[in-house]
C-alpha cells in the first residue's frame, strides 16, 4: 500500500513583525492553501493545527481556533505542540487520519506572533523545568547550544568564519526574491563578519530571529487528489522520530546527554535518524534529493545538516558549500526559499513553511529560486525535546 | 560591609570544599549514570530499575566544546552589573560516558580553550540575591 498523500494547496502569509493577532495570519494562509487547491473549507473534514505557547488559549487550542475563524463546519480537529517541530507532528496526523481512510481533506495550519529578543522561558521560578534552570544557574541561552555545534566544527572539521557568513550570504541571495520572506536583502561577506559576536563563534547576522507569520498545507488523499489536479505533489515520507537512548550529542534544553556507560551508543545518532526515518519511509536516498530545506537557527547549523541529511559525510559540509553545490544552481540547493536567515523563526509555522517550499518548488512556481527540474526534496527540522522533523515531497 | 552568606543556588546538585563534584545518581540495576540527579524511573530502555545510589561524578573531563557569550541572557539569568562575558563549555566525562554543561570560571575565554581540554570541577559565584552570593558549578582549565 502506498504511503504518500497529496499536497492539494499551500499558502503563506508573509514572515515579519505585523504586531496582529496570530488568527489573522493563520486565516490568510488557511484562504489561500484553499484558493490553491481550488477545495472549499467546507469540504475539509480534519483540521490539525499547530500550537502556539505565546499567545494564551487561543494558541493552546490552535486547530480549533482557526475551525472557529473560518466558521464552525463540524470538522474534526486536533492541535499538535512540538516546539520547532510542531508543524511536521501536525502533517503527521492529518496524513495518519488520510491513510486511514478516516479523512479524505485534512488542513494544516501553524501560525504565530512572537515578542522581541532571545526566546526567554515562560515567566514564574520553575525549579523543575530544566528550560528554565539553564538559563537560571548557566546563562544558557539557545544560541549557546548552536555556538557550541559551531565551534565544535571549527576545533575538530576546521570550519572557518568565512564558512558560517557564507552560508548567510548564500541564502540571502535565495530569499531576496521571495514575497513571504521577512529580510530582503543581499547580505555581504564584510557585513556579516562585522555584525556583533553574540555567542562567539557566532554573530548577530548568523543567528535566526523571531518573526510573525503563518503557513498551511491542504493534504488529501491520491485518489481525492486526482479529482482535482493532474500531477499533484506526494508527500511520500514523514519522520517525527525521537532520539535512541543513549542519545550522546547535547541537546537544547539539556545539562547533560545521556550516559552511554550501559549501553553502547546507536550507529546513528538522533540527527541522522531524522531524515533516515523520511528516506527509508519514501524509499528514496540523499542521492535522489534535488533540494532540501533545512533548520538553518544558526548559519553554522545549516552544515551539520548537510551531513545529518546525508548530502556528504561527517566532516565534508564545508566543502560542499564552498564548493557551491548548495547554492541555488549547484548540485542540491539548501534552503532555496532563503531559510530561517531570510524568515526568521515561526516557531509552529516553520516546519509547514517548509512544505510549503517544497511544493512551490516541484511544481516549478518557485520563480527567480527555481530549482531546475526539481523532482523530489527533503525539509528537516528539530524541536526542543527530542523532536525529530523531516518531510519528504516528491512528484 | 561583611561578606555575603555563600550558598550554593541550587540545593544537591554538587558538593563543596576543597574537591567539589557533581552530584548524580547511578541505577542500581544496569549502571547507568544521570546528572541532573534522575531518582524516579530508569531512562534506559531496557531497564525497569526504580533504584537509584547518589554519587558523585568525575571531576575531571574534557572540553567538547565552548561558546563565549557578549550579551546579558535574559531573566532568570541573574546578570551581574556591568554585564560581564562569560563562556560555556560542554565537558565530556570518559568514566561515565555522558557529556556537562557548565560555566567555565570567570575570566576564561573561548581563545583559551580547545576542544579536547583537559578541565576540572570548581564552584564559584553565580549571582547574588536576597544579600547572599549564590554559588554553582563551573569548568576550568587543569593547569598544564
Ligand atoms: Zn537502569
Amino acid at each position: 500500500m502506498s504511503k504518500d498523500v497529496a499536497v492539494l494547496g499551500v499558502g503563506m502569509h508573509p514572515w515579519g513583525k505585523w504586531g496582529k493577532n496570530f488568527v489573522e495570519y493563520g486565516v490568510k494562509a488557511c484562504n489561500d492553501a484553499l484558493k490553491d487547491a481550488g477545495i472549499d473549507w467546507k469540504d475539509v473534514d480534519f483540521v490539525s493545527g499547530a500550537e502556539t505557547v505565546r499567545n494564551g488559549y487561543p494558541g493552546y487550542v490552535a486547530g480549533a481556533t482557526f475551525a472557529q475563524a473560518l466558521g464552525w463546519s463540524g470538522a474534526s480537529v486536533a492541535t499538535s505542540y512540538a516546539a520547532c517541530a510542531s508543524g511536521a507532528t501536525g502533517i503527521n496526523a492529518a496524513r495518519a487520519r488520510i491513510l486511514s481512510g478516516m479523512s479524505d481533506v485534512a488542513l494544516v495550519i501553524g501560525a504565530d506572533t512572537t515578542p522581541k529578543g532571545f526566546l526567554a522561558p515562560n515567566a514564574g521560578e520553575r525549579w523543575d523545568d530544566p528550560d528554565w534552570l539553564r538559563f537560571r544557574l548557566m546563562g544558557c541561552t539557545n544560541p549557546t547550544y548552536f555556538a557550541l555545534y559551531a565551534r565544535r566544527r571549527m576545533d575538530i572539521y576546521g570550519a572557518t568564519e568565512e564558512d558560517f557568513a557564507q552560508v548567510k550570504v548564500k541564502n540571502s541571495r535565495h530569499g531576496f526574491t521571495n514575497p513571504n520572506a521577512r529580510y530582503k536583502k543581499k547580505f555581504t561577506m564584510e557585513e556579516v563578519l562585522g555584525s556583533n559576536m553574540v555567542a562567539d563563534p557566532l554573530r548577530l547576522f548568523e543567528i535566526c530571529a523571531t518573526s510573525d507569520g503563518a503557513a498551511c498545507v491542504v493534504l488529501t488523499s491520491m485518489e481525492y487528489a486526482k479529482k482535482h489536479s493532474t500531477r499533484p505533489v506526494r508527500v511520500s515520507g514523514v519522520s517525527t522520530v525521537t532520539p535512541t537512548f543513549p542519545s550522546t550529542v547535547i541537546e537544547m534544553p539539556n545539562f547533560s546527554t545521556d550516559s552511554a556507560y550501559s549501553v553502547p551508543v546507536p550507529d546513528t545518532e538522533f540527527r541522522d535518524s531524522i531524515a533516515a526515518y523520511a528516506y527509508e519511509e519514501a524509499g528514496v536516498g540523499p542521492e535522489d534529493m534535488s533540494l532540501a530545506e533545512v533548520y538553518d537557527l544558526s548559519s553554522a547549523l545549516e552544515l551539520d545538516w548537510y551531513e545529518n541529511i546525508g548530502l556528504c559525510k561527517p566532516g565534508e559540509a564545508e566543502k560542499l558549500l564552498r564548493d557551491g553545490d548548495t547554492t541555488l544552481g549547484g548540485r542540491v540547493p539548501v534552503n532555496p526559499s532563503g531559510g530561517l536567515a531570510c524568515f526568521g523563526e515561526a516557531v509552529p509555522a516553520q516546519a509547514i513553511a517548509q512544505v510549503c517550499e517544497l511544493v512551490w518548488q516541484l511544481r516549478g512556481q518557485a520563480g527567480e529560486r527555481q530549482v531546475e527540474g526539481a523532482k523530489a526534496g527533503i525539509t528537516a527540522n528539530q524541536g526542543l525535546f527530542g523532536h525529530g522533523s523531516s518531510v519528504l515531497c516528491t512528484i | 560591609m561583611a561578606a555575603n552568606e555563600t550558598v550554593p543556588a541550587i540545593e544537591g546538585w554538587f558538593t563543596e570544599g576543597d574537591n567539589p563534584a557533581l552530584i548524580g545518581t547511578q541505577c542500581t540495576q544496569c549502571k547507568t549514570f544521570f546528572f541532573p540527579r534522575e531518582e524516579t524511573y530508569c531512562r534506559n530502555p531496557g531497564c525497569q530499575s526504580t533504584e537509584f545510589e547518589s554519587v558523585e561524578l568525575s571531576r575531571e573531563g574534557t572540553i567538547w566544546s565552548y561558546a563565549e557569550h557578549f550579551y546579558k541572557p535574559p531573566a532568570p539569568y541573574i546578570a551581574p552589573e556591568p554585564f560581564e562575558p562569560y563562556t560555556i563549555a560542554a565537558v565530556e566525562l570518559a568514566e561515565e560516558k555522558l557529556v556537562i554543561l557548565g560555566q567555565m570560571a570567570k575570566g576564561v575565554a573561548h581563545s583559551d580553550l580547545k576542544a579536547g581540554m583537559k578541565v576540572e570541577l570548581v564552584v564559584e559565584p553565580i549571582y547574588d540575591l536576597d544579600d547572599k552570593t549564590h554559588t554553582v558549578w563551573k569548568w576550568k582549565p587543569l593547569a598544564a
